[in-house]
């Protein structure tokens, strides 16, 4: 009898040779960001349809539509037959749409901020509220809570005191320059701790029956309070920021080599890490501006997308950005659908968050051993 | 060609690492550095391959340098492939990423120096030799006419540091200029055309099989080493370079052969 001998898959993969290989490796990536924008797409629908005032899917797709055919001036063209009522295009237009956009807006610019900095720090660990942005912003939002401002003196405030402590750090790291990264790290854990402080000292000092209670929701996170206004004004500083590090992502593959290997490739390190901390800078701000902090989705979402798709940046930038879209979007429905009552979504992100990341931290461990 | 006039630099105002150093290094030429640690080699390294602005001097190359510093960061898992484009990164438009003219580049590179087929590898899961041969065809990518490699052969097993050194070799018989630094001087002797010897106080230049012997190394490193060069059979040239136990090895093997076959050691 013979022995019927079948090629493995592996080998036969091998046989095929590197740049089929190499294209076939091109072609997962993109399929995987094809698959992210279209489950981002789902939870999006959802998330206009689900709440305490439910909006069935189709006529949350067909409002969507007609504020889509309005906008660009197509519904001249295109008549959409209005199916729906006015409650619920209210809903959606006036409240959903607004939440949602600013959830997927908020998770993507973190997660997208965190793969920034966990590459240009060399640093799995690090997340936005390293480099001291995040508290910074906090301070000024408690600040402008404490004075009596409104929602715009509140942005404002968050946002320019978080571009603050990102210059603070930046002028800090110029003190040793012959160790940039710990420097900027070190000064980043000084500013945090600084306007941490602050902010416990204005949470002291706040009158306990009006202005606390408004702060410690506030410092929680929180996407209840998004409205058209808000939106647009944290858009600006995000939209600019996810810019600069798309621009750039190939550019952050080179500089995660370390500076040596990227001075001998040409590059200028240093200027490149700037340009970058300012990018995340701006969209941290801008995040804790208008939804508060919103902890742990910059530290495992890009955790969870290398873990999926590899390390380089090329992908790995637009991948967080729809993952952390995604994500934010879907702990923000659970956080409105819970419950009678909302949770706010920092809460619920801490939650989920840290059991995740052990587990994220096991299932890499016994993939690669030793590369834990 | 490189080629460096009057070179010379220091740290704010410490002493001189070098000074006043001429050098040409021709394609086809192998000129290997050695020196003890923290003498100032790489400083020197960097300067030929402008990527350091020196104090004194000028170092310039026709036809574009590339720099293989010394891998110490082995953990990334980039592909081979993502790797050696990086090479490219001085070409590569600021906003943009590589295109297809780089990716073929970074093919080419790769086949030159026999990588192709680990092209999808992760870099962490090389072997340290496999490392350094990547890390080359980073350098080659851009088809430069000089090599600079900062201790190639540096923490590789014997087996690796043969392969490295017969692909530096390889690429000199191209047409490459190289520049190295070594910690071992049969290397220098195996491979190197010219030599440089960066003694605590002088600087001295000439050519490899004259300048590399024990004499002169054991002034460099201020401790007794012995240099042969033998012909080997086929016509090869092995070279021998020794002795760091200055006898007690010797002493040490008679010792445990007393102790296996008497139990006892007389003296």
């Amino acid at each position: 009898m013979t022995a019927l001998i079948t090629p493995n898959s592996s080998a036969s993969r091998r046989a095929e040779g590197p740049k089929a290989a190499q294209r076939r490796r091109a072609a997962r990536r993109r399929w995987a960001l094809v698959g992210l924008a279209a489950a981002l797409g789902v939870a999006f629908l959802v998330a206009l349809s689900v709440g305490r005032y439910s909006v069935p899917l189709n006529e949350a797709a067909r409002i969507l539509a007609a504020q889509g055919l309005e906008i660009t001036g197509l519904d001249s063209w295109f008549d959409l037959r209005r199916t729906w009522t006015d409650q619920e295009q209210t809903v959606i237009t006036l409240v959903r749409l607004p939440r949602s956009l600013m959830a997927v807006l908020a998770g993507g610019a973190l997660a997208v901020s965190g793969a920034a900095l966990q590459a240009l720090f060399r640093n799995p660990l690090v997340s936005p509220d390293v480099i001291g942005v995040s508290s910074a912003s906090s301070f000024g939002g408690v600040l402008a809570i404490a004075l009596g401002g409104g929602g715009l003196i509140l942005m404002g405030g968050a946002f320019a005191l978080g571009l603050a402590a990102a210059a603070l750090v930046m002028a800090m790291g110029r003190i040793r320059a012959s160790s940039p990264i710990l420097t900027i790290v070190l000064g980043g854990i000084v500013v945090s701790a600084f306007f941490n402080a602050l902010v416990s000292l204005v949470t002291y000092l706040a009158d306990p029956y009006t202005t606390l209670p408004s702060i410690t929701f506030w410092l929680m996170g929180s996407l209840a309070a998004a409205t058209w206004t808000k939106l647009w004004l944290a858009a600006v500083p995000i939209a600019i920021g996810l810019t600069v590090v798309m621009a750039l992502r190939w550019r952050i593959d080179v500089l995660s080599l370390g500076d040596e290997d990227s001075r001998a490739l040409g590059l200028n390190p240093t200027r490149l890490r700037w340009v970058l901390i300012v990018a995340v800078s701006m969209m941290t701000a801008a995040t804790v501006a208008s939804s508060g902090v919103i902890g742990w989705v910059g530290l495992v979402i890009p955790h969870l997308v290398r873990l999926m798709l590899g390390p380089d940046h090329r992908t790995l930038i637009p991948a967080s950005f729809l993952l952390g879209g995604t994500y934010l979007l879907v702990v923000d429905l659970l956080s409105r659908s819970m419950t009678a009552s909302e949770v706010p979504v920092g809460i619920l992100t801490a939650i989920l968050g840290a059991p995740f990341f052990v587990y994220l931290l096991i299932t890499q461990t016994r993939k690669d051993p030793d590369h834990a | 060609m490189l080629e460096a006039r009057g070179l010379g630099h220091r740290y704010g105002a410490g002493s001189w690492l070098f000074r006043d150093l001429d050098l040409t290094v021709a394609g086809g030429e192998v000129l290997a550095v050695l020196g003890p640690n923290a003498r100032g080699k790489t400083t020197l390294l960097t300067c030929l391959a402008g990527l350091r602005r020196p104090k004194e001097g000028t170092a310039r190359c026709e036809g574009g340098v590339g720099y293989v510093p010394q891998s110490h960061d082995s953990q990334h898992r980039f592909a081979v492939l993502d790797m050696v484009a990086m090479g490219r990164a001085r070409l590569v438009r600021s906003w943009t990423s590589p295109g297809a003219q780089d990716l073929e580049a970074a093919w080419k590179a790769m086949a030159r120096v026999g990588i192709d087929d680990l092209a999808e590898r992760p870099y962490a899961a090389l072997s340290g030799g496999q490392r350094q041969l990547v890390l080359i065809a980073r350098a080659l990518v851009c088809d430069p006419s000089v090599l600079i490699l900062d201790e190639p052969c540096a923490a590789l097993d014997l087996r690796n540091q043969r392969a490295v050194l017969l692909m530096v070799d390889d690429l000199s018989r191209e047409g490459i200029g190289i520049v190295m630094t070594t910690h071992d001087p049969g290397h220098a002797l195996s491979i190197a055309t010219q030599a440089i010897l960066m003694d605590a106080e002088t600087i001295s230049c000439g050519r490899a099989c004259e300048l590399v012997n024990g004499q002169t190394l054991t002034e460099l490193y201020r401790t007794p080493i012995h240099a042969t060069t033998v012909m080997a059979p086929f016509g090869e040239r092995a070279v021998v370079v020794a002795d760091f136990g200055a006898g007690r090895g010797a002493a040490r093997t008679v010792q445990q052969l007393t102790h296996t076959e008497k139990g006892t050691v007389k003296s």
